[in-house]
């Protein structure tokens, strides 16, 4: 775009001549770009640095500063017992904790895949022409409006075993036979989770996915049409292929979200295995059990999960993000 | 042949509708029936329905009267307002300089920036937690403003960046010919033609710091510091099984209502400021 | 007054080169105009010019100064791009007051009368509250030259002012621009244009690019007259150019010959070459006959009147002997 004509010119021939205009615009970039750059290093990066630290140390939280460096040990130790067999200790040898990465990523993942499909099913809603079109926009607004905690709590309610509009609304129905206490079991709790933050998140996505709608040239369609294609397939040609960019950059936005989720679990279902993830297990930790550097470890190994998976999508997805040097 | 196919057709029109209707349905009942709910006080809570049948302000007014809830709403409006001006004031040069003018490493620093942005937060949670001692704003609204910064900051840049990007140069060629420094240029010339922007990038900004709850049930420790999400998880009754779902619907609702009305005014720009950060291309 | 002189310019763009050394005078005073087809460098050598952009080597200088490195604020230039670049947010006054008050030493009372000034000359007066928005795109492209001249540059730079007008206001506002020019004889202005009537009626001399490179620079009937390329030749003059090659060129000792449309005569018997109609214009004032006769293109013929040729018809015609071009295999004239 033509927004770069106002630069330097790259290096390969690199000018020997440095414009007044140039250099002030070089030396405005760089005192514009400081502070902000400060501003991140301090409240991110030095932070990361300090968490990463700490994993290797045996801190605790009411003695920090004297925390003693130990290496692998809140990773994986190990003590040979008089029998001979080997006893592994640390996160990578603690079951609970692994019990925790895999309910985060079943909870990504489902979640994630149910608001692909159904943020799909609304986007193409609206961006069909009816009328009270923007009524419904409006409408899928509001889960995105309700604060994560407000949600959980409402969600909590209508979830009640006793007086839960859903369990009643079920009976009524039939589909349930007796009163379900939804957030409470093991079996249900996942589902329970799933259900709220589908309802919570999938306007977002939808939101996204119709931005990339809109942008497919109609006169597209209107071939299609006089090819006489059917509407099913025009989906499956047409649409898919064309959104997919809008939808890559949807999902992964939307997973870096769930893998890092708390706030709704650490509300709706406090307390149990089956819904537990890393970051409520890695602050449990931290902050409730006294385990700082074991808590820290997780929160080092949520780290480096979330950026793998993230680097292992954007390589296999081929996702392009707008912006930075075409 | 013409009335199979206005069948068929009407059959159309009345799954689409249906559909139509599910989705308002299910967007809006749960808030719905929390305003419901604020409004039954004793034993109506626990009868269930699905339609208004009784009215009573009383959770409100425990709500706003007793305990520290007021005093909460304020330490958000607090908090939020701040960290939103903050991070504007600091995105604005910024993404003059990451929209405007090339330099080496430019595309790098923006992934970074989109990196911090969508970083998990609990990565850095053990040092920000050190840091925030350190620097004795613990338990303080400083604390949260301060934590805030990881998440409006890099968020603000990126979409301020795409915006500032679609501003035509010719403009701002021609005030360089004028003879406008840089600082000229943004503070009259793309200040007054980003004002929406701004508004839009502030807004989601401000929903973004009013719902956080991670740092604030962290850095925050009593009644009187705490924000609303917080201390809307941690109402609770006299005993564990008596949880007072009416005041904790009225306050929800509390909270809630002015975000609703704020997003379904600026609804047309708070989509545009969402797809900003990276749907083109 | 401002003579500007550029000396083996060269500016890349990453590694391609755009300007690929250029050498050129603009005089004191003067009204210079680059053409030259899309994508040639006609608005980056105006960049260069105005200092928006870089110069990758060579010299720049005004008045015999060299200004390589200068910013454009200092330069005395004013520039008038061709969307018109109005600040959007600003009334028509405060855009053309904008520059003077960024200057230091302008109190209101003079920059007041200095925008009012500019204004008169244009028109404009009346619309000095206004915002842009609330202009045509005649009046906002009178507002942009205005801005320009409250400025009071030396050097007035305009990119294809005209071509987002309509083709009556286009007219009317390249008069303009020529009166302007008449009544602020000592500066200069450097016009670019696709437009060849808008060189020929507005230029003291034009500059032809091509490619990177300057491809002819003179008065508008140097280049009419005595184009130094087949390419000059062709681009300009309307109706284009003919060319003829083969054995009708080898008979003039040419490679190729050119020979404009007006200066060809139709003869009903016999005449030098002759050919099919496979088409005619009529436009009133004159007419166009277009004849098949195995060129390249179709050979145009502009007759002074209505002519009633049909397609089919096979007519003779004659070049005026003084007016034949003759080009060698390089495009380059032959003596
Ligand atoms: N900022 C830039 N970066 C890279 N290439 C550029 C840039 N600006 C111009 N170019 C290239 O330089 C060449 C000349 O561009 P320029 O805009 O000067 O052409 P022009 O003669 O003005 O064409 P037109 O008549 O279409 O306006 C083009 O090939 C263009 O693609
Ligand atoms: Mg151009």
């Amino acid at each position: 775009m033509a927004t770069d004509t106002l630069a330097p010119s790259a290096a390969v021939t690199a000018p020997k001549i440095k414009s007044e205009l140039m250099q002030q615009r070089a030396r405005a970039a760089r005192i514009f770009l400081v502070p902000m750059l400060i501003a991140l290093a301090v409240v991110a990066g030095w932070p990361l640095i300090r968490s990463i630290y700490f994993s290797f140390t045996d801190a605790s939280l009411s003695n920090l500063d004297g925390a003693q460096w130990i290496g692998f040990g809140n990773y994986l130790r190990w003590t040979t017992l008089d029998s001979g067999a080997v006893r592994y200790r640390g996160l990578l040898a603690d079951p609970a904790w692994w019990n925790a990465v895999w309910n985060t990523v079943r909870f990504a993942f489902i979640s994630v895949s149910f608001e692909a499909v159904l943020g799909m099913i609304v986007a193409l809603v609206l961006n069909a022409e009816f009328r009270g079109r923007g009524l419904v926009r409006a409408a899928i607004l509001i889960p995105w409006a309700i604060p994560t905690i407000v949600s959980a709590r409402m969600w909590s309610w209508m979830l009640n075993d006793q007086f839960g509009i859903l369990n009643d609304l079920g009976m009524r129905l039939g589909l349930l036979s007796q009163k379900v206490a939804w957030t409470a079991t093991a079996d249900t709790a996942m589902t329970a989770v799933l259900v709220v933050d589908i309802w919570k998140t999938t306007p977002f996505m939808a939101l996204l996915i119709l931005a990339g709608l809109q942008m497919i040239p109609k006169d597209i369609y209107e071939a299609a049409e006089i090819d006489g294609v059917h509407p099913i397939k025009q989906f499956w040609k047409i649409t898919l292929p064309l959104v997919r960019p809008a939808l890559m950059v949807a999902i992964i936005f939307r997973l870096l979200d769930a893998l890092r989720i708390f706030d709704l679990i650490y509300v709706l279902t406090p307390n149990s295995s089956a819904t537990k993830t890393m970051s409520v297990m890695a602050r449990e930790n931290l902050f409730d059990f006294d385990k700082f550097s074991y808590g820290s470890a997780m929160s080092t190994m949520l780290f480096l999960i979330i950026a793998l998976l993230t680097i292992l999508y954007i390589w296999l997805g081929q996702v392009r993000f707008d912006g930075g040097d075409r | 042949m013409g009335a199979t196919f206005d069948l068929w057709k009407l059959t159309k029109w009345t799954l689409f509708y249906l559909l139509v209707a599910v989705i308002v349905v299910v967007s809006v009942f749960p808030f719905y029936y929390a305003i419901l709910t604020s409004f039954k006080s004793g034993t109506d809570l626990f009868r269930i329905n699905y339609w208004p049948d009784s009215f009573s302000l009383n959770n409100y007014y425990n709500v706003l009267n007793s305990g520290s809830f007021p005093r909460n709403l304020l330490n958000s409006v607090f908090v939020s307002a701040v960290t939103v001006l903050l991070a504007l004031f600091l995105a604005v040069t910024a993404s003059f300089a990451l929209s405007r003018v090339r330099f080496r490493g430019r595309g790098l620093l923006l992934l970074t920036i989109l990196g911090v942005s969508m970083f998990p937060q609990m990565a850095v949670l053990a040092g920000l937690f050190e840091l925030i001692r350190f620097l004795g704003i613990y338990n303080t609204p400083w604390a949260l403003i301060f934590s805030y910064t990881i998440f409006t900051l890099p968020f603000t840049v990126w979409v301020l960046t795409t915006f500032m990007r679609e501003l035509p140069v010719e403009i701002e060629e021609a005030a360089i010919v004028d003879g406008a420094t840089p600082w000229v240029i943004i503070t009259r010339v793309f200040l007054p033609l980003m004002w929406p922007a701004l508004v839009t990038t502030g807004l989601l900004a401000f929903i973004g710091a009013w719902n956080e709850f991670l740092f604030a049930l962290t850095f925050t420790s009593n009644n009187d510091t705490r924000t609303v999400p917080v201390a809307i998880a941690l109402l609770s009754g006299n005993t564990q099984y008596e949880i007072p779902w009416g005041n904790i619907m009225a306050a929800s609702v509390i909270v809630t209502v002015p975000l609703v009305v704020l997003v379904l005014i600026f609804q047309r720009k708070i989509v545009s400021g969402l797809t900003a950060g990276g749907v083109k291309g | 007054m401002a003579s500007i002189e550029l000396r083996n310019i060269r500016k890349s763009f990453g590694a391609v080169e755009v300007i690929k050394g250029v050498d050129l005078e603009v005089r004191s005073g003067e009204f210079m105009v680059f053409v030259g087809p899309s994508g040639c460098g006609k608005s980056t050598l105006l960049r260069l010019i105005s200092g928006l952009e870089d110069i990758t080597s060579g010299d720049m200088l005004f008045d015999g100064k060299v200004v390589n490195a200068l910013a454009p604020s200092k330069r005395g230039i004013a520039m008038v791009f061709q969307s018109y670049a109005l600040y959007p947010h600003m009334t028509v006054y405060d855009n053309m007051a904008f520059g003077l008050t960024l200057e230091k030493g302008h109190d209101k009372a003079e920059i007041r009368q200095r925008v009012e000034k500019a204004a008169d000359m244009l028109q404009i007066r009346q619309y000095l509250d206004r915002l842009p928005k609330q202009l045509s795109g005649g009046q906002r492209q009178r507002v942009a030259i205005g801005r320009a001249i409250t400025r009071d540059p030396k050097v007035f730079l305009f990119d294809e002012p005209l071509s987002n007008l309509d083709a009556a206001l286009r007219v009317a506002t390249r008069i303009e621009i020529a009166k302007l020019h008449e009544n602020m004889h000592n500066v200069t202005m450097i016009y670019v244009t696709h437009d060849q009537v808008e060189a020929m009626t507005l230029a003291d001399r034009i500059c032809v690019l091509r490619d990177g490179h300057i491809e002819q620079v003179g008065t508008p009937m140097e280049l009419y007259e005595k184009p130094n390329s087949t390419f000059v030749a062709g681009f300009i003059g309307s109706p284009k150019m003919n060319f003829i090659g083969g054995e009708r060129a080898e008979k003039f000792g040419a490679k190729t010959v050119g020979i404009r449309g007006e200066h060809l005569t139709i003869t009903p018997n016999e005449g030098t070459w002759s050919g099919t109609v496979i088409h005619t214009e009529n436009l009133g004032a004159d007419s166009y006959v277009y004849l098949e006769m195995g060129t390249e293109e179709p050979v145009v013929v502009r007759l002074d009147e209505a002519n009633s040729y049909k397609s089919g018809d096979t007519v003779h015609i004659s070049p005026m002997a003084d007016k034949i071009h003759r080009f060698d295999a390089a495009g380059k004239p032959v003596n």
